[in-house]
């Protein structure tokens, strides 16, 4: 294993480094122990979330998981050039998830997911050199999906279901790089919004040619977060006197794409106590072109081009019943950046990254168990910048060296009856 | 298996105990190196520039973007050492003005500010509370003193607060001299730099040309204690006054950098009034046309007299039209026809440079009852408001000669040379900053655009915390390029430009 990472890290440090946007891939700790695969795995009510279809292939009636994780994430900023050094020190992150699955007939199940797969929390030092583009942000949403699966033979199945999302924004950054009040506190906004509701859907289906080898595949549909007239507040705060009656607090509106996800895979069983699992998901990150936040005063449009690609993440996992009691997971996945070069703003700062799984499930007995896993976020040292932040009419370059890192370390709960 | 799985979780762990890491921490020591110079004791040696002089004075906030500290701050990456200033603690409420034994002293008010309800600069509406007779008694690293000429910083007494009241005094170097008949120079060595920065002479050609030439070129005369404050200096006495102190700051072997001194259309004092400001129609014109009429027809009876040429009677013909209009100016330069009554009158041309507070004059009414006595039309502007072309080539000359000598000395003393002479040409058509901004040298104009652009003070003649920036930039290119080192560089745009107050 030791040997794998360090062969790994050498391959992809040689390719340019970018990696997840605001995703946060901890649906699941038996999934996220295998790399997060799980698109053609049939374990647990976990299924809800990487592909409802498998719901009426799982054994028992009722099946519940639940769990939380703690994300813990740095990042590191330096410029040579001019000799700046920051340092995020992000709050902890608490994405968590709750399915239950049950089985209606033999060939109807119906199940509810709840479940946070975007957020994010970042907090540089205040006035740090890129507070004209980020102090600190936090994003987080909710999603709350109902969920049907069909059993349409014992090889095939469907599954799917509406998403209903709320989401909550908060965001402060400077106004520019210089401008501050009489006693030279920065002039900042922060804009603020919660309870912000969109819908969404998935859909997956499932294919078992034989008894020790899945295909699933799972598509889930991009979802607008947007802030309408009256939905957050501005507040403009350290405004100069003779500038702070064009800058009053009010609201604002503003959009953030939750992109769309296809995920394709397979698991085979190539032994009866081990189980592998392969993921491929392509993120539709193209639909986050920019970050537009209109106010209602002197400030204006706030333009900020994003420009993000669509990316792909390459997931690998498996699983072993060690004993009656226990079962150990392991997993890796590469999870590339949307992000393109000169599009790298502080407030959303993952390249590329390698990522290790591990984890495992205890059986209490025959209906519960706990589930713990942990995931370390590498990311390999970039030089990167963000070109489009415009001051007087000139398009500006912000940019040094990053490194990021994360781990997520998280406990659950399955029930099966 | 489990065994693996167990030392992978504690590898991660491990991973994450540190922060992320970069593979050359840039506050790892020795990541910056300070090439052949020796950082460690800085002394800025200089005039207004180097004090960190900015809307017409010297204040709190604004000192601690003096160009010498902001490189000091990045000196430190290179082994740089504590970089003190003049304590300005006294400037209670950040204005900048002095206090002689409680009364203000006429000449050194508070700093300029936008007063947005008026739309122009005036001084800051506050009650000065520095006191200049409260004395430091400090060699400071910065030893910038606002107001001198390059002879000054070799001047016993110049610190003596006995000496105001005779005007052999400068009211910055009272505060902080370290007994009353020391030189600045003097104090600046005492610090035993090991790196020095000099940037000296500006004010030996400038108070000539800020005054529109009211003061004397005194080229070829040598004797300084004849000078007023408005002459030029004499290029011989620059180059031996510099020459001296150089070598006072090199005695021990200390490396430095100097820089050159810029021309006079590179600053906005110069560059903000055009020569013809005056909007006119053609009823107007004629109107204003009618009051010279007798000075134009006098000055071809001149002509006719062989008095003047024939070229020399269209310099002065006073001619106004519908359009834009030069302002007439008295030019001390014209040939004297006082004999037939008439006065040294002309039109200003584009090779002519109004100064900056002619804008408050021009077009106003010289006696408020009589509607015919505008500034720059019926009234022409008296010399201090105006550098003539004549007076502009006193000032190159001088400027080329001081330049040369500079440049002379520190070849031979092997010295880094900030080329600030080009910089400011730079801004003239714009200077493109690493970060992609484009910064100029014009005047604040009140645009929001301004706010975040704009690189000189409100005085117009000296940077403010913003150009100040680009300045240490500038010297801090010439330090690396001169001693190997690789100092890092200065984002201007992090820095503040004008201050604008509601009302005041």
């Amino acid at each position: 294993m030791k040997k794998l990472l360090l062969v790994l890290t050498i391959a992809f440090s040689a390719s340019v480094m970018y990696a997840g946007g605001y995703r946060v891939g901890v649906q699941g700790h038996k999934q996220l122990a295998m790399g997060h695969t799980g698109v053609a795995v049939v374990t647990s009510a976990e299924s809800a979330f990487f592909n409802p279809a498998g719901l009426v292939y799982l054994d028992g009636k009722l099946n519940v998981s639940l769990g939380a994780a703690a994300v813990l994430s740095n990042t590191s900023y330096q410029n040579r050039e001019f000799g700046y050094k920051s340092e995020a020190d992000n709050p902890v992150g608490t994405p968590f998830y709750a399915y239950g699955a049950y089985k209606i007939n033999d060939w109807l199940s119906a199940g509810l997911a709840v479940y946070t797969p975007y957020g994010s929390r970042v907090e540089w030092p205040t006035d740090w050199e890129g507070s004209h583009l980020v102090n600190n942000i936090e994003l987080s949403a909710i999603f709350i999906q109902p969920t049907i699966a069909i059993k349409i033979s014992e090889k095939l199945s469907v599954g799917g279901g509406p998403i209903y999302v709320s989401g909550a924004v908060n965001f402060n950054r400077n106004l520019s790089r210089s401008l501050t009040d009489e006693t030279g506190a920065r002039s900042n906004v922060t804009i603020d919004a919660s309870g912000i509701n969109a819908w969404g859907y998935t859909v997956g289906a499932m294919f078992r040619p034989t008894e020790d080898f899945n295909i699933g595949f799972n598509y889930r549909s991009k979802i607008d977060m947007n802030v309408e007239r009256g939905d957050g507040t501005a507040d403009f705060e350290n405004l100069p006197a003779a500038l702070a009656p064009g800058f009053p607090d009010g609201d604002f509106t503003a959009s953030l794409p939750l992109p769309a996800e296809l995920t394709l895979g397979a698991s085979f069983k190539p032994s009866e106590k081990w189980l592998v699992a392969f993921d491929y998901t392509r993120t539709f990150w193209d639909a986050y072109e920019s970050l537009d936040v209109q106010f209602f005063n002197s400030a204006g449009l706030s333009r900020n081009p994003r420009n993000y690609k669509n990316s792909s993440i390459y997931k690998i996992g498996a699983q072993y019943e060690a004993t009656q009691k226990v079962t150990v997971r392991a997993g890796f996945y590469f999870d590339e950046s949307p992000i393109r070069d000169g599009f790298f703003a502080p407030e959303t700062p993952r390249p590329d990254s390698v990522n290790f799984t591990a984890g495992f499930s205890y059986n209490l007995n025959s209906k519960w168990a706990i589930d713990a896993s942990v995931l370390y976020v590498h990311s390999n040292e970039i030089q990167n910048s963000y070109d489009y932040f415009r001051e007087a009419g000139q398009p500006l370059t912000f940019g040094g060296e990053y490194k990021s890192n994360a781990l997520v370390a998280g406990i659950g709960v399955s029930y099966k009856l | 298996m489990k065994n693996n799985i167990k030392y992978l979780a504690i590898l991660a762990l491990g991973l994450f105990a540190c922060e992320p890491e970069f593979d050359n921490p840039i506050d790892e020591s020795g990541e910056y190196t300070s090439g052949s110079a020796d950082f460690s004791t800085y002394v800025a040696v200089g005039n207004s520039l180097t004090a960190g002089f900015m809307d017409g004075t010297v204040f709190r906030s604004g000192q601690q973007n003096s160009f010498p500290n902001i490189m000091a701050e990045k000196f430190a990456f290179a082994g740089g050492g504590t970089f003190t200033q003049p304590s300005y603690d006294d400037d209670v409420n950040d204005s900048g003005g002095f206090l002689l034994s409680g009364n203000p002293l006429p000449g050194f008010g508070t700093r300029l500010v936008i007063d947005a309800s008026q739309g122009g600069p005036e001084p800051l509406n506050v009650s000065p509370t520095m006191e200049l007779s409260s004395l430091q008694a400090t060699a400071y690293n910065n030893m910038g003193v606002p107001g001198a000429k390059s002879f000054h910083l070799g001047a016993p007494g110049y610190g003596n607060i006995a000496n105001l009241s005779v005007g052999a005094a400068n009211p910055y170097f009272v505060r902080h001299a370290t007994s009353p008949n020391i030189t600045v120079i003097e104090d600046a060595v005492s610090l035993n730099p090991t790196f020095f920065s000099l940037w000296i002479g500006n004010n030996d050609i400038l108070s000539y040309a800020t005054s529109g030439g009211a003061g004397t070129d005194q080229t070829g005369n040598p004797n300084v204690l004849s000078y007023g404050f408005n002459d030029i200096t004499d290029p011989s006495v620059f180059a031996f006054t510099y020459s001296a102190l150089v070598d006072a700051l090199t005695a021990n072997g200390a490396k430095g950098v100097v820089a050159t001194l810029p021309d006079v259309t590179s600053i906005p004092y110069f560059t903000t009034v055009p020569y013809n400001p005056i909007p006119m129609d053609a009823p107007t014109a004629a109107f204003a046309n009618g009051a010279y009429a007798q000075y134009n027809g006098g000055l071809q009876l001149a002509a006719a007299n062989g008095l003047i040429t024939a070229s020399e009677v269209a310099q002065r013909t006073i001619q106004f039209s519908a359009g834009q209009n030069a302002v007439v100016i008295v030019d001390e330069d014209l040939t004297p026809l006082a004999g037939l009554g008439l006065p040294n009158y002309r039109m200003a041309t584009v090779n002519d440079l109004l100064v900056l507070p002619s804008s408050g004059i021009i077009g106003t009414l010289a006696d408020p009852s009589n509607p015919a006595s505008i500034n720059g039309v019926g009234v022409p502007l008296a010399d201090n408001w105006v550098l003539t072309a004549t007076e502009i080539q006193s000032v190159r000359n001088a400027r080329t000669a001081y330049n040369n000598a500079i440049l002379a000395i520190a070849a031979d003393k092997d010295l880094a040379v900030a080329d600030m002479a080009t910089t400011l040409e730079v801004l003239v058509s714009g200077l493109r900053t690493a970060d992609g901004q484009i910064y100029t040298n014009n005047y604040f104009d009140g645009s929001s655009d301004a706010i975040s652009t704009t690189v000189f003070s409100l005085d117009g003649v000296h940077p403010n915390s913003r150009g100040y920036a680009i300045v240490a930039d500038s010297f801090i290119k010439a330090i690396n390029a001169k001693y190997g080192s690789d100092v890092p560089g200065v984002t201007a745009g992090y820095y503040p430009g004008v201050t604008v107050v509601p009302t005041n």
